[in-house]
């Protein structure tokens, strides 16, 4: 019964949220291209599934991962559980006793990438326009490694104190060095896998990781240290991603031999 | 007997996405906290409405969002109406992004830290004026970049000059920003794009993409989503200026 109510609450929510995208996209149609959408029964049948899908998702999510996935976080990040994991009971924290937390955020930012829908969609779409040259599965875990890397290196920088804009000043420097090497089709898109990581299955955990980390650790406040993870993981994928498109360049042109080095200069 | 076949299918995909999660949560829980999970049966019933849930979203992208997205596209590259194309860029930028739930969520808190930092009077209206203008700048923000990531595709500009620009603002911005609004600034980039955004958004780019003569769907089609992400982290700390 609570369940069910639940499942009501959020789908309405869900369709409040979609409804300015249906209402601009409809008067546009209306007023402006003044053409009818090809296929829109199916079209209408597409949109109750995304509606029901996402209701469905949410409430799955908070029924059966927040909860768990916040509290967990509060535990790992608690000095008495992080002094006795690292032996060293009543002593000073340093950030090199923190080995589960680095652990849990990595992982943590890794899994909760795969599953996120927005990243699917853009990967799908990706795979589509490249003739199958992206994989679906390769560029999501290619970002799932980089929004790891940079959600275990902002809960360093948490713990340490270290201004957040040194860390994503740093990193812009090396994604336009990155940008020179990079094969021109894939620029676009790794930009692109920065924002999109960041959404519905990422936020919460870890946005409940950075506040706990930040509440616990004396001289951090929660409310200006707490941010800035979420920074971190939309700058690290753009490099995942330009570091996957050159590995998977480079090992084509291995495949195919010193003989036909020559011929491959076909990207221009 | 098809249909059927295609909906399993769809439901061993979206298993296939959340294990590496369930994995996770379940290592952590019981080797690294040691401790049962604390109300089992809610948590698999939350993972089955999870799996449903996402299989179906998978349905209604193919089956919904990217065409209309893409009908769009077409529709405005056939008319070669430019000047309502920019309206509809900035409109559906600016939509999306007012009634954002994460934006809310960050927008609210925002305000809680620049009461406490002093910034505005700690009273409810003075902070709800805060975080509705916080939440107003990020939306022009991101119309905003869907206004120019528009304009790119059509015109056919590389994109790396356009970001690596934006990240030159960003830098300078900081330098002079209230150190309390930087944290948020830089996240705001993060939680503008929603789940139903990103698809249509994507579409719409590479369909103007591939209805336009010369541009490369591939090359000039994405980067919606990167101005979309740039764009806020600028526009915020302009914000935290001039409150």
């Amino acid at each position: 019964m609570e369940l069910l109510l639940h499942l009501l609450r959020t789908g309405l929510s869900t369709v409040l949220d979609v409804l300015p995208i249906v209402a601009i996209i409809l008067g546009f149609q209306v007023l402006v291209l003044r053409q009818e959408i090809p296929n829109l029964k199916r079209v209408l049948v597409g949109f109750i599934y995304v509606l029901a899908g996402l209701t469905l998702f949410l409430v799955g999510l908070e029924e059966a991962l927040f909860p768990v996935g916040k509290l967990m976080a509060q535990q790992l990040t608690d000095p008495a559980f992080i002094s006795a994991a690292a032996h060293i009971p009543g002593q000073p924290l340093h950030w090199n006793n923190y080995t589960w937390v680095y652990l849990f955020a990595a992982a943590i930012g890794f899994s909760t990438t795969i599953a996120e829908p927005a990243l699917i969609a853009v990967a799908i779409k990706a795979n589509q326009v490249s003739a199958g040259a992206i994989s679906v599965w390769g560029l999501r875990v290619a970002v799932a490694i980089g929004v790891s890397a940079g959600i275990a290196l902002g809960t360093f920088r948490i713990i340490t104190g270290t201004p957040l804009h040194y860390y994503i000043i740093a990193g812009y420097i090396i994604v336009v060095i990155q940008t020179m090497f990079a094969p021109r089709m894939i620029i676009a898109l790794a930009y692109d896998s920065g924002g999109v990581t960041t959404s519905t299955v990422t936020v919460p955990l870890v946005a409940a990781l950075g506040l706990g980390l930040a509440s616990t650790i004396p001289g951090r406040s929660a409310l200006l240290d707490g941010f800035g993870l979420i920074a971190f993981a939309s700058l690290f994928p753009i490099m995942s991603v330009i570091a996957y498109a050159q590995l998977s360049e480079w090992w084509v042109k291995r495949q195919q031999g010193p003989l036909s080095q020559g011929s491959d200069d076909s990207d221009r | 007997m098809e249909q059927l076949r295609q909906f399993i299918h769809s439901i061993l995909c979206s298993v296939r996405d959340l294990l590496p999660i369930v994995l996770v949560v379940a290592f952590f829980q019981l080797v690294v906290i040691q401790q049962p999970f604390p109300d089992l049966a809610r948590m698999i019933t939350g993972f089955l409405l999870v799996i449903l849930g996402l299989a179906l979203f998978v349905r209604g992208l193919e089956q919904a969002l990217f065409p209309i997205g893409e009908s769009i596209a077409y529709a405005f590259a056939r008319k070669a109406n430019l000047f309502w194309l920019l309206i509809f860029g900035f409109a559906l930028g600016f939509g999306t992004t007012i009634a954002e739930p994460a934006l809310t969520a960050v927008a609210d808190e925002a305000a809680r830290i620049a009461a406490d930092g002093g910034v505005i009077a700690d009273q409810t209206d003075a902070l709800e004026s805060y975080s509705l203008g916080l939440r107003i700048t990020v939306a022009l923000a991101v119309g905003f970049a869907i206004l120019t990531g528009v304009y790119r595709i059509v015109k056919g500009w590389p994109i790396q000059y356009l970001i690596i620009g934006g990240y030159i603002g960003v830098v300078i911005m900081t330098a002079f920003a209230p150190p309390e609004i930087i944290g948020i600034a830089y996240d705001s980039g993060g939680v503008t794009t929603s789940t139903v955004t990103v698809p249509l958004v994507t579409a719409l780019g590479v369909g103007l993409a591939e209805s336009i003569k010369g541009r490369n769907p591939m090359v000039d089609g994405f980067g919606l989503i990167a101005f979309a992400s740039l764009t806020p982290m600028i526009f915020v700390m302009a914000y935290g200026m001039i409150r």
